[in-house]
C-alpha cells in the first residue's frame, strides 16, 4: 500500500530552509537514509517556496491565474514523500519520525486504490 | 449556589469517576459481558450526577449512587433492545438488591476479571492496553489514540470491534485457573507496561516513546497489586516503573535537552520513589520465583545504586540481562544486553552481541542503531559509526533525542 506524507512548514521553517546552514539538514538526511535502508521509500521531493506557486482555474471558458499557492494558510506544503508500507499504523510511525512533524505538520494520506488510479491514467 | 461549591462538586465527581470507573464497569458487565453498554450506562450516570449533585449535594456514598443510576440506565437499554427472553437473568441481576442501602456498603470488586478479559489471548495483543485504559480508567478513545499513534477514528473502531468480540465471542469473565495463570497474568502486566511507555533508557541515548500515560499505568499496577498481593511479578513491575519514575525529571535538562542515564546527576533522582521501588523488589524476591519484570527492575536497581556508590556495576547488569534473555529474547533486551556487555568487557564484545541479531529484524529498530553507533565510535570506526548514527537519528521520534545523537555524530 502506498502512502503520501505531505510535509507542511511554517514561514519560519521556509526561511531557515533557504540558507544552507539549515539546522535540521542533518536530521532530514538521516531520515531519508533510514527510509531507504528500511526499504519503504518510493519517491518524493521538496517544493520551492509557496509564493513561487501560481494557481490556475478555468471558469466558463475563461482562464483565471492567481499568484501564490491554492490555499492561503499559515502552514504551507513544503514537500512530499511516497512510501510503500503495509498499513496506516506503519505510515503514522514514519510520519512521527519525520523531522517535519516536530517543526510543522505531516499529513499522511493513502494513495487512491490502484483500480481508480488506472481509471485516471487509462493504462 | 456559589461557584466554589460547584467546583467542589465537579471535583468530587471527577474523583469518584477516577476511583470507581473500572470497578463499576467491571461490576456492570461481569454478567452481561457487554462492556460498551456498561460504559454507556456509567456515562449516563455521570451526566446525571453532574445534573443532580450540584443541587442535591454529593451523596454520602457516591459510588453506590452512580451504580444505582447506571443500573437503571442499563435496564432501560436492555428493555429497549427487546430481547427480553434472553436478557431475563441479566435483568434479574440488575433489579435485585437495587435499593441504594443494600448497595451502599460493598459490592464485589470485579476489576481483576476485567483486566484478564482485556488481555485475553483471543483479543489482538495490540488492543490489550487500549481496552484496559478505556474500560478500567475511562479514558477516551481519542486520548488513547494519541498515546499509541493511531488515527483516532481507527482506534474507536478497533475498541468497538474488541468489545463486540468480548460480548459475542464467549470470552469468560473470570480469573484464570492456576495452570494458565502465569501466562495470562503476563499478558496483563505487558499491557500495563505498554501504557507506561518508557523503554531502554539504560542504553546510550536511545529513543523513548513517551506515552504520557505513566500515571495511569502506575495506578493500574497498584490496583492490580491490591487485587493480587501474592504475585511477585506484579510487584516486580511496580518496582520497575517506580525506578523509571524516580529518574524521570533528570532525563531532560532545563533547556529541554535530552540527558542519557550515564550523564544524569544521581543527586537529582527521587530517593523516595527509588526506596519504594527497592522495597517492592525485595518483597517480590522473597517469593523465590524470578520473572521478567523482577529482572528488569533488578537492572534498574543496579543503576540506582550509583546514587550511593558513584559507580555502575555493569557486570551485574550483564548477568541480569543474560537471565532476562532466557525468558524473553526481545529485541530491546538484546540491544540492552549488548550495551551492558560493552561497558563490562569492551566495545568489541558488545558489537559481537549486536552482530548476532538478524538485520531484517532491526531495519526500523532505533535502539539497536543508537547502541551500534556508540560502540563503533568508541572503536574509532568513524565512518561506520556515522552511518549507524544516521540510522538512529532517522528512526528517532523525539526531537531532543535526535539533537543529542546529531551532536554525538560529529
Amino acid at each position: 500500500m502506498q502512502f503520501a506524507l505531505m510535509i507542511y512548514h511554517t514561514p519560519e521553517e521556509f526561511d531557515m530552509r533557504e540558507n544552507y546552514s539549515h539546522p535540521h539538514l542533518g536530521a532530514w538526511r538521516a531520515y531519508y537514509k533510514a527510509l531507504v535502508a528500511a526499504g519503504v521509500y518510493v519517491g518524493g521531493n521538496a517544493l520551492e517556496l509557496p509564493e513561487t506557486g501560481t494557481t490556475v482555474r478555468v471558469k466558463e471558458g475563461k482562464r483565471r491565474v492567481q499568484d501564490g499557492p491554492y490555499a492561503d494558510t499559515k502552514e504551507q506544503l513544503a514537500g512530499f514523500i511516497f512510501l510503500e508500507l503495509p498499513s496506516l499504523d506503519a505510515a503514522l510511525e514514519w510520519a512521527a519520525r519525520c523531522p517535519g512533524a516536530s517543526i510543522g505538520a505531516v499529513e499522511v494520506r493513502p494513495l487512491a486504490p490502484e483500480a481508480m488510479r488506472r481509471g485516471f491514467t487509462g493504462e | 449556589m456559589n461557584e466554589i461549591h460547584q467546583e467542589d462538586t465537579h471535583r468530587a465527581i471527577e474523583r469518584v469517576a477516577r476511583e470507581s470507573y473500572g470497578r463499576l464497569v467491571a461490576y456492570l458487565s461481569v454478567h452481561t459481558h457487554d462492556l460498551a453498554s456498561a460504559e454507556d450506562a456509567l456515562s449516563n450516570a455521570l451526566v446525571s450526577a453532574l445534573n443532580h449533585w450540584p443541587q442535591d449535594g454529593v451523596p454520602k456514598n457516591p459510588e453506590a449512587w452512580l451504580l444505582t443510576a447506571a443500573r437503571h440506565s442499563l435496564i432501560d437499554v436492555i428493555r429497549h433492545q427487546r430481547v427480553i427472553l434472553e436478557s431475563e437473568p441479566t435483568l434479574k441481576f440488575l433489579t435485585e438488591n437495587s435499593t441504594e442501602t443494600t448497595l451502599a456498603t460493598q459490592f464485589s470488586d470485579e476489576r481483576l476479571k476485567l483486566l484478564f478479559v482485556c488481555a485475553h489471548p483471543a483479543i489482538d495483543p495490540a488492543m490489550h492496553t487500549p481496552l484496559m485504559l478505556q474500560t478500567v480508567l475511562g479514558l477516551h478513545a481519542a486520548r488513547i489514540a494519541q498515546a499509541f499513534l493511531i488515527a483516532p477514528k481507527t482506534m474507536g473502531q478497533r475498541l468497538f470491534r474488541a468489545k463486540t468480540k468480548i460480548r459475542s465471542g464467549g470470552i469468560p469473565f473470570e480469573i484464570p485457573q492456576e495452570r494458565d495463570l502465569p501466562e495470562r497474568l503476563d499478558a496483563v502486566l505487558e499491557a500495563i507496561y505498554a501504557a507506561f511507555g518508557i523503554g531502554w533508557d539504560d542504553m546510550v541515548g536511545t529513543d523513548q516513546r513517551g506515552r504520557n500515560l505513566a500515571e495511569e499505568a502506575l495506578w493500574l499496577v497498584r490496583a492490580l497489586l491490591q487485587l493480587m498481593p501474592g504475585e511477585p511479578e506484579v510487584q516486580g513491575l511496580l518496582a520497575l516503573m517506580l525506578h523509571c519514575e524516580g529518574r524521570r525529571p533528570t532525563r531532560r535538562g532545563p533547556d529541554g535537552r535530552y540527558i542519557p542515564l550515564s550523564e544524569q546527576d544521581p543527586k537529582q533522582w527521587s530517593l523516595p520513589l527509588i526506596e519504594e521501588a527497592e522495597h517492592h523488589l525485595a518483597e517480590a524476591f522473597k517469593h523465590g520465583r524470578s520473572g521478567k519484570f523482577q529482572l528488569e527492575a533488578a537492572i534498574q536497581s543496579v543503576h540506582a545504586e550509583r546514587a550511593h556508590t558513584g559507580q555502575t556495576d555493569w557486570a551485574a547488569i550483564a548477568l541480569f540481562y543474560e537471565q532476562l534473555l532466557r525468558i524473553s529474547p526481545a529485541l530491546g533486551t538484546r540491544a540492552g544486553y549488548a550495551a551492558a556487555v560493552a561497558e563490562a568487557r569492551g566495545p568489541e564484545a558488545g558489537l559481537a552481541v549486536l552482530d548476532t541479531i538478524d538485520l531484517e529484524e532491526i531495519s526500523s529498530f532505533q535502539p539497536y542503531w543508537a547502541v551500534r553507533a556508540h560502540l563503533l565510535q568508541r572503536l574509532g570506526k568513524t565512518s561506520e559509526a556515522s552511518d549507524a548514527y544516521d540510522r538512529a537519528i532517522g528512526l528517532a521520534e523525539d526531537p531532543a533525542v535526535r539533537e543529542f545523537l546529531l551532536q554525538k555524530r560529529r
